[in-house]
């Protein structure tokens, strides 16, 4: 286990404050960061590959608020915001993005492999729906070892086309084994809208095996949060796996470079997705109409923020890269 | 040393038997394992003594429990993944490649994966294309991944404990036609580590690099050549990965002949790594071409005449070892 920094977890810093306030802080991290991906990739710094999360921050947070710190997440290509929501520090984080020494893990990973073993993150996956054995199987190792651990499995819609996933699907609800299975659904696998390439409906996939399921406006932090809750609650009791489909938006293309995207949806629906749809304007909305936050403590805490994203950045940038000694290290425990 | 005798599946029953006992975490997972013991009983009885919970059946599922045996060993259990013929294996390529191999280095080795998968190889079984391969090759390319190739019943029970107790995913190949084979196994606990080769027969004349079914055939070819004045050395080196390099250079140099025998393909298989090896390191002190001796390359075919060419045999093995000594 490295110990090459210990920036304080932010979010997870701030327990006296409201939950809701809370969530409102964790999505605006996230949108936070992804832009200084988004930034740091344009101005190449950063190598390889950036799937942002933009837009879907109320799915990731709304579910991660919903577990604790050693409940297991297995995340996605485009999993940075899972990460995040999860307790994840952004300066390793940063740091493996840009194959530094200090990121989680030593450079090796990169953004599409970030894990964390100390929030119960047990990857990111390049491959699409290659995680959702590892999520079964922990929940498996959880209940032999009854520690009471739930396992979340995130994947994007495009998933639905992998087979492995209905095979681990039929072993869960078998064994009735801690595991939720969640669907970000944000319309597109990749280029191609996921009409186009699911047959049937999401949650048809769920009742064929007679799962527990949900379908949730992703848009809406609470309302993925309270769904969360029921799940997480039931799976810890025991009563067995269960399918949340999420609806949600990639706001921006399916990597950073995807920039002219009108062969395959118009600007007008991004625009109405930002406009009307932002899960962060939505909920902050709702914070000020219920008295639950001033616009100054909102303003407040994106300003924080990005202070704490600028500074990760820079921690990342001025951080070593591995010595080449390293590239045969860790290939065998 | 005991005079015990066991056949190779009693072995390996044994080695999880005990692992088992050692070891709460070890659990089993696959198709017809736990009542059924597997179409082979390799397993009979595990699941009497250790019950359901730790001696899984799974549905007809490769890639499905294979990906939740990955998980498992990540958070806390030491899975042993039953794939019943090493033809499946092909369906759990994604968790063994992409995942169980690699998850221990893109975490900057934060993640074990602590798996065996046992699986089987080998034809001459009548069992045709899609129930015969040798695919032992293809997992021994892959960092991140050991193989092991047992060929005696002693060796299958010290280097199946070795591989349960092992941090990384072991795929550990068993020749179906060699479960009924018997040998000496002590009752005593023991292990054998990955990465040791060993000289089955000592010999001067030439060397027989051989592994898993092919050891049996090699220590045959042996015995028909030392009748003919021709004494040669056996070496088996029971892993393909860690192999030890040392020890078959070391037998090369001393014959300054080889031939390496391996049931799988030969193109691009583990003969041409095992030619590779003795060529670098072995060259200068070699008397004839290294010759390699493995499956033919075609689908393994059903009928009896057919599928019996496809494989290396103690005669064509000793034809091939007469001819590099030049004593046809």
């Amino acid at each position: 286990m490295t110990t090459a920094t210990s920036m304080p977890e932010a979010g997870r810093e701030a327990s006296a404050e409201n939950r809701w306030l809370r969530a409102y802080r964790q999505m605006v991290r996230i949108r936070l960061f992804e832009e200084q991906v988004n930034e740091l990739y344009t101005r190449a710094l950063m190598p390889g590959l950036a799937h942002l999360y933009s837009g879907e921050e109320a799915v990731a947070v709304g579910i991660c608020e919903a577990l604790l710190v050693d409940d297991y997440i297995t995340s996605t290509h485009r999993g940075h915001g899972h990460c995040l929501a999860k307790g994840a520090s952004p300066d390793r984080m940063f740091a493996e993005l840009l194959g530094k020494e200090a990121g989680y893990c030593r450079g090796k990973g990169g953004s599409m492999h970030i894990a964390d073993p100390a929030t119960g993150n047990l990857g990111a996956n390049a491959i699409v729906g290659g995680s959702v054995g590892i999520a079964t199987g922990a929940a498996f190792a959880s209940k032999r070892l009854g520690n009471g651990r739930v396992a979340v499995c995130f994947f994007g819609e495009g998933a639905l086309g992998q087979g492995s996933l209905y095979e681990v699907m039929n072993l869960a609800q078998l064994w009735k084994l801690p595991v939720i299975y969640v669907c970000e659904n944000n319309l597109y696998n990749e280029y191609t809208h996921f009409s186009e390439t699911t047959a049937g409906t999401i949650l048809g996939r769920a009742a064929a095996f007679d799962l527990e399921s949900a379908q949730v406006d992703g848009q809406d932090v609470r309302a993925v949060n309270e769904v969360a809750t029921r799940l997480v609650k039931r799976a810890r009791a025991g009563e067995g796996p269960a399918f949340l489909q999420a609806d949600t938006y990639r706001y921006s293309g399916h990597h950073v470079g995807d920039i002219n995207r009108e062969y395959y949806r118009s600007k007008q629906e991004e625009q109405h997705w930002k406009t009307d749809r932002d899960p962060i304007k939505l909920h902050a909305n709702w914070l000020l109409s219920q008295g639950q936050a001033e616009t100054a403590a909102l303003d407040q805490i994106t300003a924080e923020a990005r202070a704490e994203m600028e500074s990760a950045v820079k921690f990342a940038i001025a951080a070593p890269y591995p010595t080449v000694d390293q590239v045969e290290q860790d290939v065998y425990a | 040393m005991s005079e015990r005798e066991l056949t190779f599946a009693q072995a390996v029953r044994e080695a999880l038997a005990e692992e088992m006992r050692r070891d709460s975490r070890v659990c089993i997972f696959g198709e017809d394992v736990a009542e059924a013991g597997t179409p082979f009983k390799v397993l009979s009885g595990l699941v009497e003594e250790f019950g359901a919970e730790r001696v899984v059946d799974t549905p007809i599922s490769e890639a499905g429990f294979t990906g939740v045996g990955v998980g498992a060993a990540m958070t806390g259990l030491r899975p042993v993944v039953d794939i019943m013929f090493g033809d499946f294996l092909t369906l759990t390529m994604d968790q063994m490649v992409n995942q169980a191999a690699k998850a221990h280095y893109m975490s900057g080795g934060h993640w074990r994966v602590p798996m065996v998968m046992r699986t089987t190889l080998g034809a001459t079984r009548r069992s045709a294309a899609q129930h015969s391969q040798s695919l032992h090759a293809w997992f021994s390319h892959v960092p991140g991944l050991k193989v092991v190739l047992p060929s005696t019943p002693y060796d299958a029970k010290g280097l199946l404990k070795t591989a349960i107790r092992d941090e990384n995913p072991v795929i550990f190949f068993e020749d179906k036609m060699m479960y009924k084979l018997k040998g000496p196994v002590p009752a005593e606990d023991y292990t054998i580590p990955l990465g040791v080769a060993d000289v089955k027969r000592k010999g001067d004349d030439i060397t027989l690099v051989a592994t898993s079914s092919m050891v049996q055939v090699a220590l045959g070819a042996a015995n028909m050549l030392e009748k003919e004045g021709i004494s040669a050395e056996v070496v088996d080196p029971r892993t393909t990965w860690p192999l030890d390099e040392k020890t078959i250079i070391e037998s090369a140099k001393k014959t300054s002949r080889v031939i390496v025998l391996d049931e799988g393909y030969g193109r691009y298989g583990v003969t041409a790594e095992l030619a590779a090896v003795i060529a670098e390191g072995a060259f200068y002190d070699l008397d004839a071409p290294v010759k390699r001796m493995g499956a033919m390359h075609v689908p393994i075919p059903f009928s009896p005449p057919l599928e019996d060419v496809t494989v290396p045999t103690e005669e064509t093995v000793s034809e091939a070892a007469r001819k590099m000594c030049n004593k046809t």
